[in-house]
This record gives C-alpha cells, sequence and structure tokens, in this order.
C-alpha cells in the first residue's frame, strides 16, 4: 500500500520536474506567474494610493458675484474632495469646458440670486455633474449638495442667531436629525482597499486560468501527450494533471501570500480574520481556479486556443460578475447564478466575510462549499482526458 | 500596389483558416459586447434589503422608516430588537445595511436638540453604501425642514413656509447619464477597449501562425521580395476597414440596442474612429515582435484589460493619476481614445474638443509605424540573408 502511494507521489514528482524544466524555454510563462501578478499589485495600490479621490476639478459660473455667494465658494474651496479653482464667464464656457474633459461638474449661480433669498424669493442655484464619469461625478454630487444646503441654512441661521438663540438651539432647528454613516471596517471608503482586493485576484485567476491551459496544452502541441500519459504518468489521468499543475498551484498560492504581506501587514489594509484563514483561502482559490480551467480543456480536450479562449471569457467576465464594483446582487438572476460557479466571485466572498468584516466563516459556507465543488469537478472529465491523451492530436 | 493586394489576401487567408483567430477578429467584437452590456444590464442596484433597529418606538421614527422605505434604493428587510439580531442579518448577508434609530429620537427632537441616526453599512461594494446613505440623507433633510417649519412658524402663509423650508432652492442635473446607470458609464468606453485588444489579440495570432509556419519568421517566403512598406500598409488595409465596421457596430448597433447615450454625430465617431483603429493596429503590429506562438498573444494581451481600463482614467479619474503611471499610460492608444469616445459619444463632443487626444493618437501612429517598418525589413533582411 505504502509502495504503491510512493510509487504516484515519485511520478507526480518527475513530471512536476519536468514541467519545471520546460518554464525555462517559455519566458512567457515566468512573466504570467512572477512579473505579471506583482506587477498589478503595485499598479493597482500605487494608482488608488489617494484612497478616495481628492480635488477633483469643477467649475464655477457665478453670475451674481456679491459677498454670499463668494463665501458659498469659499467654503466649497475648503472641502475634500472638490478643487473650485476654474471660473467660467458663463454656463456655456463651463459646458464647453466640460466636454473638453477639463471639469467633471459645476455649479451655475443665476444673477440676482441673493437679493432675491434676501427679499424671500426663493431663488435656485444649480449643479450640473458629468454622470458619464461615474466616481468623480457621484463624490462631487456629494459636496456640491452640502453646500446648497449649507446656503439655504445660512440665512435662516443669521435669523434665528437675530432672535437670541445660541449655537447649540440653532443646529437643533435647522438639523435636528443628523445621519452619522458608519461604512464598516473601511471608513474612510478607501478604494484602494475595496478594489485591490477583489481585481488583483480576478487578474490571478485570469492567469492560473490561461496558464493552466497553456501548460497542459503545450503536451499536445509538441505532441508529447501520448509518452508523458504513458511512460511518465502511467496511464494515470490525476496523475498527468497533479504532476503538471503542482509546480503553477505553489506558485500562484506564494503570489497570493506575498500580495497578503504587501497589502495587510506593509499598506495596513484590514484583514480582521488575520492572516492564516486568508492564507488558506488563497490555497483553496488556486485549486479551484486550477479545477476549473482544467473541465474547460476538458469540455474542448486537446484544443488549447479554443479552450484558452473559453477561458479569458470567463475570466474577464468574472471581474465584472464578482461584484465589488456593480453590485452581483443588483443583476439580472440568471448571472447571479452563473457568478456563483465563478472562483473569484466566491474568493471574493470569502473575502468579504473574512478579511474585511472578521465574521465567522459558518456565515460564508456557501462559497466555500462551492470551491470545493469546483475543485471536484474535474472527476467528472478523467474519461474524457484519457480519452485525450490518447487518441485526440493537436489540430493546428 | 499590386504587392499591397497580395500581401491583403495572404493575410485575408491566414485569418480565415484559423477559427482562433476568427474568434477574436469576429465573434468577440460582435458578441462580448452584448455580454457586456448584459451584465450590466440593470444599470441602477434598487432595493437594496436593510435593517431597522427602532429603539424610539414613537410615531415619528415609524414614519422615518417608511419613508426610507420608501426609496427607491433601499428596501426594509426586518426590523430587529437590537442591534446584534441586525448585526446577525448582516453576517448572513440577509441586508447590507443597518439604520439606528436612538431612544431619545422624539424627545431630543422635541426639546430642540441634534439627534444621530446611525447608518451602518457593508462596503463591499460601495454601491451598498451610497445605496443606504443617499435615502437616509435625503429623509433626513426633508424631515429637518419640516421640523424647522413647525419651530419657526406660528402664522405663516404656505408660500412663507416654503420659502424659509429652502431660502435658496437648489437642483441638481445629471447630464448624459442622468439615471446613473452603470451600463450607461462604463460600456462606451469598454467598447474602445474591446477593439484595441481584439485587434492585438487577432493581429499577434495571426503572426504567431506565421511565425509558427515559417521557421520563426515573422514574413512568410512568398512575401520575402514585397517593400516592408507594402506589407506594414497591405495589413493596414486587411484589418482597419474590418475593424471600422466593427466598432460602427458597436457605435451604432450596441448603443441603440441597449439604448445607452448615443449623442455623438456619427462623422464624429469616424473621424475619431479610423486613426484609433489605425493606432491600434500599429501597436498590435510592433508588439508582435514579441510574440512567437499563437497562444503566447492570449497570455500577454488578456490580463492586461483591466489595467488599460484603469490607465484611460474612466474608473479612477484621470486627474487623481500618479504622473508615473500617466506616462506609463501615454504608450497605449486606449488610453486616449477611451475617454475621447466617452465625450463624443455620451456627451455629444466634437473633434475639435477631443483634439488632443487626437493630437496623442497620431503621435502614436507615427511612432508605432517607424516601429513596424524597423521591425518588418529586420525580418526581411534576415530571410534574405538565409536564402
Amino acid at each position: 500500500m505504502l509502495s504503491v502511494f510512493k510509487d504516484r507521489a515519485m511520478r507526480v514528482w518527475r513530471i512536476a520536474m519536468r514541467e519545471v524544466r520546460t518554464f525555462e524555454h517559455r519566458p512567457l510563462l515566468i512573466f504570467c506567474m512572477l512579473i505579471a501578478p506583482i506587477f498589478c499589485v503595485f499598479f493597482f495600490t500605487d494608482m488608488m494610493s489617494e484612497g478616495l479621490p481628492a480635488k477633483l476639478p469643477a467649475g464655477l459660473v457665478d453670475e451674481d458675484d456679491t459677498q454670499t455667494t463668494r463665501q458659498i465658494v469659499r467654503i466649497l474651496g475648503s472641502m475634500r474632495t472638490t478643487d473650485l479653482s476654474k471660473r467660467y464667464a458663463t454656463f456655456s464656457d463651463a459646458h464647453a469646458a466640460m466636454l473638453r474633459g477639463e471639469i467633471y461638474a459645476f455649479m451655475y449661480i443665476p444673477a440676482g440670486t441673493t437679493q432675491e433669498a434676501i427679499a424671500s424669493r426663493q431663488p435656485k442655484i444649480s449643479f450640473y455633474t458629468s454622470d458619464v464619469f461615474f466616481l468623480p461625478a457621484s463624490l462631487l454630487m456629494k459636496d456640491l449638495r452640502t453646500i446648497s444646503e449649507m446656503t439655504g441654512m445660512a440665512i435662516t441661521r443669521a435669523t434665528l442667531q437675530a432672535k437670541g438663540l445660541n449655537n447649540g438651539q440653532i443646529m437643533g432647528v435647522l438639523r435636528p436629525i443628523v445621519v452619522e454613516a458608519h461604512p464598516l471596517t473601511n471608513s474612510y471608503l478607501n478604494y484602494s482597499i475595496l478594489l485591490t482586493n477583489g481585481i488583483v485576484p480576478g487578474i490571478i485567476i485570469i492567469l492560473i486560468l490561461l496558464t493552466t491551459a497553456y501548460a497542459i496544452g503545450m503536451e499536445w502541441k509538441r505532441g508529447t501527450q501520448k509518452s508523458v500519459f504513458r511512460h511518465l504518468a502511467d496511464n494515470s489521468v490525476p496523475i498527468f494533471l497533479t504532476g503538471k499543475l503542482l509546480p503553477q498551484t505553489i506558485l500562484y498560492t506564494l503570489q497570493f501570500w506575498a500580495m497578503y504581506v504587501y497589502l495587510y501587514v506593509i499598506l495596513d489594509f484590514p484583514c480582521l480574520s488575520g492572516m492564516i484563514p486568508m492564507m488558506l483561502i488563497a490555497f483553496i482559490t488556486v485549486l479551484a481556479a486550477q479545477a476549473f480551467s482544467v473541465v474547460v480543456f476538458g469540455i474542448f480536450a486537446g484544443q488549447m486556443r479554443l479552450s484558452m479562449s473559453a477561458c479569458a471569457l470567463f475570466g474577464v467576465l468574472s471581474i465584472s460578475l464578482a461584484g465589488f464594483s456593480y453590485p452581483t446582487t443588483a443583476m439580472y438572476p440568471v448571472l447571479q447564478w452563473v457568478a456563483s460557479l465563478l472562483p473569484l466571485r466566491n474568493y471574493f466572498l470569502l473575502y468579504a466575510n473574512q478579511a474585511l468584516n472578521g465574521y465567522p466563516i459558518v456565515y460564508a459556507w456557501q462559497p466555500l462549499l462551492m470551491m470545493f465543488v469546483t475543485m471536484a469537478l474535474p472527476l467528472l472529465f478523467l474519461r474524457r482526458y484519457r480519452t485525450a491523451l490518447t487518441q485526440i492530436d493537436y489540430k493546428p | 500596389m499590386n504587392d499591397i493586394a497580395k500581401v491583403w489576401w495572404h493575410e485575408l487567408g491566414e485569418v480565415f483558416h484559423d477559427g482562433g483567430i476568427i474568434i477574436f477578429v469576429i465573434i468577440l467584437p460582435l458578441f462580448y459586447p452584448l455580454l457586456y452590456a448584459i451584465v450590466y444590464g440593470t444599470e441602477v442596484a434598487r432595493d437594496v434589503p436593510i435593517a431597522i433597529v427602532d429603539d424610539s418606538h414613537t410615531a415619528l421614527s415609524r414614519s422615518f422608516v417608511r419613508a426610507i422605505d420608501a426609496c427607491p434604493e433601499t428596501q426594509v428587510f426586518a426590523k430587529c430588537a437590537n442591534m446584534s439580531d441586525a448585526r446577525h442579518l448582516l453576517m448572513k448577508r440577509d441586508v447590507y445595511g443597518i439604520v439606528h434609530i436612538p431612544t431619545t429620537f422624539e424627545s431630543d427632537i422635541r426639546d430642540g436638540r441634534q439627534t444621530y441616526v446611525g447608518a451602518y453599512s457593508d462596503v463591499s461594494s460601495m454601491i451598498y453604501y451610497k445605496n443606504l446613505l443617499l435615502p437616509c440623507t435625503n429623509v433626513s433633510l426633508e424631515f429637518n425642514r419640516n421640523i424647522k417649519i413647525d419651530k419657526l412658524s406660528s402664522a405663516m402663509s404656505d408660500r412663507e413656509q416654503a420659502v424659509a423650508k429652502m431660502p435658496i432652492d437648489y437642483q441638481h442635473v445629471m447630464l448624459y447619464n442622468p439615471q446613473g446607470g452603470f451600463d450607461s458609464f462604463i460600456l462606451p468606453p469598454v467598447l474602445m477597449l474591446i477593439v484595441q485588444q481584439a485587434m492585438l489579440l487577432g493581429i499577434g495570432m495571426a503572426m504567431g501562425r506565421v511565425r509558427e509556419n515559417n521557421h520563426g519568421y515573422a514574413v512568410p517566403q512568398s512575401l520575402s521580395t514585397v517593400n516592408p512598406l507594402k506589407i506594414i500598409f497591405g495589413k493596414l488595409f486587411f484589418y482597419v476597414p474590418l475593424f471600422v465596421v466593427l466598432a460602427l457596430y458597436m457605435h451604432i448597433g450596441v448603443t441603440h440596442m441597449f439604448r445607452l447615450p448615443e449623442l455623438g454625430h456619427y462623422l464624429t465617431a469616424i473621424a475619431f474612429l479610423i486613426p484609433y483603429v489605425v493606432a491600434c493596429c500599429l501597436l498590435g503590429l510592433s508588439l508582435s515582435a514579441f510574440l512567437y506562438r499563437r497562444e503566447d498573444t492570449i497570455l500577454l494581451f488578456v490580463f492586461m484589460s483591466v489595467p488599460l481600463l484603469f490607465l484611460s482614467g474612466v474608473s479612477w479619474p484621470g486627474s487623481n493619476m500618479p504622473l508615473f503611471w500617466k506616462i506609463f499610460g501615454s504608450i497605449f492608444p486606449s488610453t486616449y481614445g477611451l475617454p475621447a469616445y466617452v465625450r463624443i459619444s455620451s456627451m455629444g463632443a466634437t473633434i475639435s474638443d477631443v483634439s488632443p487626444e487626437m493630437i496623442h493618437i497620431w503621435i502614436l501612429i507615427a511612432v508605432y509605424f517607424i516601429i513596424s517598418c524597423i521591425f518588418t525589413s529586420r525580418q526581411m533582411s534576415r530571410i534574405r540573408r538565409q536564402n
């Protein structure tokens, strides 16, 4: 019994070593397994190092130009998100600047605003956001709205002060209900924490899907699949696949772990679960992604490029379906079902449960189960692999 | 001219004898935009489930909750007795936010003190946070205005009350994407990204095929006597018309089918698309110098799609991008093409409005034309030496 196991382990080891030697002749594989993930980690964390975008360019059309409107502008100028340094003489100038991409939003104060406000004729000020740029538009909207609310309050405030109310009493009249926002565990709304934790694993998963199909398909392309299967793997599909994929499993798991050290230790991104559960999740994710690719390759047995194309399609699409930018729960039900099969979606749910929120893992039993189901799926394709390995040749 | 036709014909044969290339130059540009549009097809998240913890139990707090429930963004999934019950729902992902109303809610307001309503949100997606905070803010502002009137006015006419509520009224105008939809925001730039990526993949793969069949040379034997310039023009004449047609299909067909903003004039779109597609084609010809096998193309280009979307400044604002990445991004046509196309197609900009981007695209055309000329002529002199 033990000797059989030892023999199998030796075979896996020999195929794995052979695989490592082929890496030497494939600089592009090295690039995908080592350089690309590291590049992406630095790329996204550095790109979004600001956390929440600050000083977004916005414009102002102040036709009124009184002390009151200048005060509004000064308050807006002191806000974190808005950079109101660009002035335009007319509405159409500001609009043209928006078309040129110079500003994301502008505020329009028509002539006579102050006069009408003092005379209780309820003037109207407007702000325009260019909502084809989603993030800057919604951030600027928040600032501009706050300031518009405050403008109205300033006038009532002056009346109340004249009546002899103190500051606390005034606020009790002006803003009796205050909404306190608590974005849990990411209190500064750091976009880097939000997106890096989803996109970079997403890209690593794309790379795993592609390199897995590439590594398996290489045997067909070089016409060595039959001899490897017969002599090295002893006609066993599990030994063949394990040996072929073991080096990548180790490399990608280490990549994930290195990423965690950078994100959670050096950059101090929230990791409420501690490192060890996340390291285990990463290992499971790598295996599930490899299994996913093995299944796709099994479907297109021997057709390397078709299976790589399918993997690319699923990989890129899963970044959208995973739900860290637009929530999966808001998509069409059939897409939610498709998403639950994707390793990235399940990884993201497990990450949100563990690192982001630090909840007990039982609450994430579904994604965890789906990961294991994905891992077991290749078992359904063993027969097909056997046929492919013994009978199907590479089709150029 | 005859030689250019020969190159054109050869490229046609290469592409249509290889299913893998057809996937990238025909099927991907035709169907991937549709798939993408369907993913974000719901446009906005509605009725995100939330939990309410109402410690006040008063008529006022109940009407506050009803008002939040009535907002399109949220839906009250459960009213919980305490925070730990609500947190349990949050952990189960039954709800994505909690609104907590304090015990003193009504008495604070009656006594003229400020009262604090807590809005706790899951931030695994920013949309959850936005969908919780927006209705809470809107409802609280509306309530505040009414409370203010109750306190201030004893004998006021309706009009006086309306003015006292809002001494200065304001309006927010959402331009070009009035519903704040995700599809209308992300799809236009993604269309142009698909054009570039499909061209890189298709051209790279065709080059890989030539190399695999010609002992590693990027030019087949049968064309070894042709002028390198003619080879590049032959390829340009093949890929550019094909992809201009595909891009027009996206610009007209896809945007129309999914009711995305379509303010761009057709002539403006064409004036933008032709140089953009030429730049992408020449980038593909230059980059394929590094590709020796067909499959390598997929490995190299697919994962770049997401960083390229970010480099264009469409998702993370370009105004806040570190200088290093701006410089890095300047080597890709997509960095200029995506924002330019968004402004043309979604905002109705003219070519002169996007002239800075167009100048960059023309510079890229010049640079990549020179690079691909050098690469092709080197390959050809090597073949001649071997012959």
